[in-house]
């Protein structure tokens, strides 16, 4: 790989952007740098499964063609991105993950995917995923697992490990995520990169493959906070083809990310997001940052957020519930897989038979745990209570902001674990979710960035921050401040510390 | 609270039209039970007079002017079937033997 190559890979995409705009670079070379990269790294890291190399050479060669005919380009032309294969694209495979749609070539663009288009991303292919965006590592793909570029015999995270290893490996400057529970916020935690999961409703879910439906949100993933910001710009907004999308304007988040500051905010540290689950490392990074907001002018407020203590009880039955009405759809009738239809057959043993051969261990208990809590006789005891459980949440928010402008916690308790530890242990597992679900239960917006590695390991942790619905922008005023205090710190971004490939 | 046995798990396993294997349902009956056993702890708050929370939105139902636009050819709306017939999609048959 020629030196040129090297440095267009480590670029930020705002200075991709600006490159391609004054004509310093080629978005055809861009693409053609990451796309090498993809080649030599991905075998060992497996962020994709698939990777569209004449559709993004093609969407780079009409950026190229724009800037010579001398239009104007939008803040993001000729940036490659990491797509999750939660998200249809016209003509490219979407598996989300699993064998039930293996193959499947989904005939429309999902909304995320059009606008990225349209501003002149070039999408290089479609990232792992534990299978239906059901986990925390990315283990639960039926297409195997990747590796976290810091320590390949770890985890990304999850669900969207694929999306946070391109980044991480230098393989994509920017990526996709979609957060359900945490599954933007955690692997980027734990691969030392930026995710934000945007307020509900701010980013279109027409085109992305439904899980938990009041709780699913797409939203963007980057190396620096600015980077996540010019992304988020770019897929938010109000879409008509989603009932639940937004009609407001987009948080300024692009302006509150190049102002950066915390001066004079009042930062809020929830009590109850802490205790015997958390590694010590996480804990002292957390502390740490908690005295840099202070050193930048912040007030630091101690929050009691009791019904936070039942956040994971809650989840695991509102989105479990969801996710067996919603995945009903896969019938093996009208797309996907279909498996023991030799004339004999009913539909319905068809189904059945396909959608054991189909879905995978982690989706299969999801199904039957949200069979349960619904069936009648556990509604009231189980899914009736997990909603209240949502109300009081909304409160303990409510109640929080009204003291403060944003919340700070670590994003996970744990740094990267190794790929198998918690495979089998579907409760060790979902713990890694602790402190991220009450924000999709409430419906706010949070962003995870990195603030250190943890001594007893050298991995990276995650600080989390926490905004009101609709105040996307105070993440990134507060994250661009925290991020440049960390840089000058350390003297270079995190990432720089990961091991070569 | 309850205890999931091997019996619950191939009802529900039926009620979500999953055939799963003898082995499963061993393997899934130890899990699930762990889990609700971990996630009943929500059932503190049942007797709390609480309105439910559904969604984080207020959910209105949203309606598009009843104009024709465009949208999937049948080929396209096809293009995934496992079978098709007569630009229809093929399935088995619906009722069983019995």
């Amino acid at each position: 790989m020629t030196d040129i190559k090297t440095d267009i890979i480590r670029l930020t995409a705002a200075e991709i952007a600006e490159k391609v705009a004054s004509g310093e670079l080629t978005a055809v070379q861009v693409t053609e740098a990451h796309l090498a990269r993809i080649d030599a790294v991905d075998e060992k890291v497996h962020a994709f499964l698939h990777v569209d190399r004449d559709g993004a050479l093609a969407q780079a060669r009409a950026v190229d063609e724009r800037r010579e005919r001398g239009e104007k380009l939008g803040p993001l032309a000729g940036v490659p991105l990491a797509l999750k294969d939660i998200f249809t694209t016209e003509g490219i495979p979407t598996t989300v993950g699993s064998k039930i749609l293996e193959g499947w070539i989904p005939p429309y663009d999902a909304t995320v995917t059009r606008r990225l288009k349209d501003a002149g991303v070039v999408i290089l292919g479609k990232t792992n995923m534990d299978e239906f965006a059901m986990g925390s590592s990315t283990e639960n793909s039926a297409y195997g697992p990747t590796g976290n570029p810091w320590d390949l015999t770890r985890i990304p995270g999850g669900s969207g490990g694929g999306s946070s290893a391109s980044l991480a490996a230098y393989e994509a400057p920017l990526a996709i995520g979609t957060d359900t529970g945490g599954s933007i916020r955690q692997p980027a935690s734990v691969t030392g990169t930026v995710g934000v999961k945007p307020t509900y409703g701010g980013v279109s879910r027409y085109g992305m493959v439904a899980f938990s439906s009041s709780l699913d949100q797409g939203g963007p993933c980057a190396r620096t906070v600015l980077d996540a910001a010019l992304l988020h710009e770019v897929i938010a907004g109000h879409d008509p083809l989603d009932s639940t999308s937004i009609d407001a304007p987009v948080p300024p988040v692009v302006e509150a990310a190049r102002n950066g500051t915390v001066a004079g905010m009042r930062v809020g540290v929830v009590r109850q997001f802490s205790g015997e689950h958390y590694q010590a490392g996480v804990m002292q990074r957390f502390a740490e940052s908690v005295d840099l907001l202070k050193e930048l002018g912040a007030e630091v407020v101690e929050l009691d957020c009791p019904s936070f203590d039942l956040g994971l009880s809650a989840y695991y039955l509102i989105a479990p519930s969801e996710c067996s009405s919603n995945l009903a759809r896969f019938d093996a009738m009208r797309y996907g897989l279909r498996v023991g239809d030799d004339g004999s057959r009913s539909a319905e043993d068809v189904t059945a038979l396909t959608r054991e051969a189909g879905f995978g261990d982690e989706v299969k208990r999801r199904v039957m745990l949200g069979t349960y809590a619904l069936s009648s006789g556990y509604y009231d005891a189980y899914y009736g209570s997990a909603q209240k459980v949502r109300t009081l949440i909304v409160r303990d928010f409510e109640k929080a902001f009204e003291q403060v402008d944003v919340i700070v916690s670590p994003t996970t308790p744990t740094t990267a674990f190794p790929i198998g530890e918690r495979a089998d242990d579907p409760m060790a597992m979902y713990l890694s979710d602790l402190c991220t679900i009450p924000t999709n239960l409430a419906g706010n917006a949070a962003m995870s960035l990195p603030c250190g590695l943890a001594p007893e390991d050298g991995l990276p942790v995650g600080l989390q921050i926490i905004a009101p619905a609709m105040k996307d922008d105070r993440l990134y005023r507060v994250g661009a401040a925290v991020e440049a205090a960390f840089v000058e710190r350390w003297g270079h971004p995190l990432l720089e510390e990961a091991p070569s490939l | 609270m309850p205890g999931i046995t091997r019996e619950e798990v191939a009802h529900l396993a039926r009620l979500a039209r999953l055939e799963l294997k003898s082995e499963e349902l061993d393997h899934f009956a130890g899990q699930l039970d762990d889990i609700i056993g971990a996630v009943a702890r929500v059932a503190e708050v049942a007797d709390q007079d609480v309105p439910p929370t559904s969604h984080p939105l207020p959910l209105t139902n949203v309606m598009r002017a009843d104009e024709v636009r465009p949208s999937l050819t049948p080929e396209q709306a096809l293009s995934g079937a496992p079978a098709q017939e007569q630009q229809r999609f093929k399935v088995p048959q619906i009722l069983g033997e019995d």
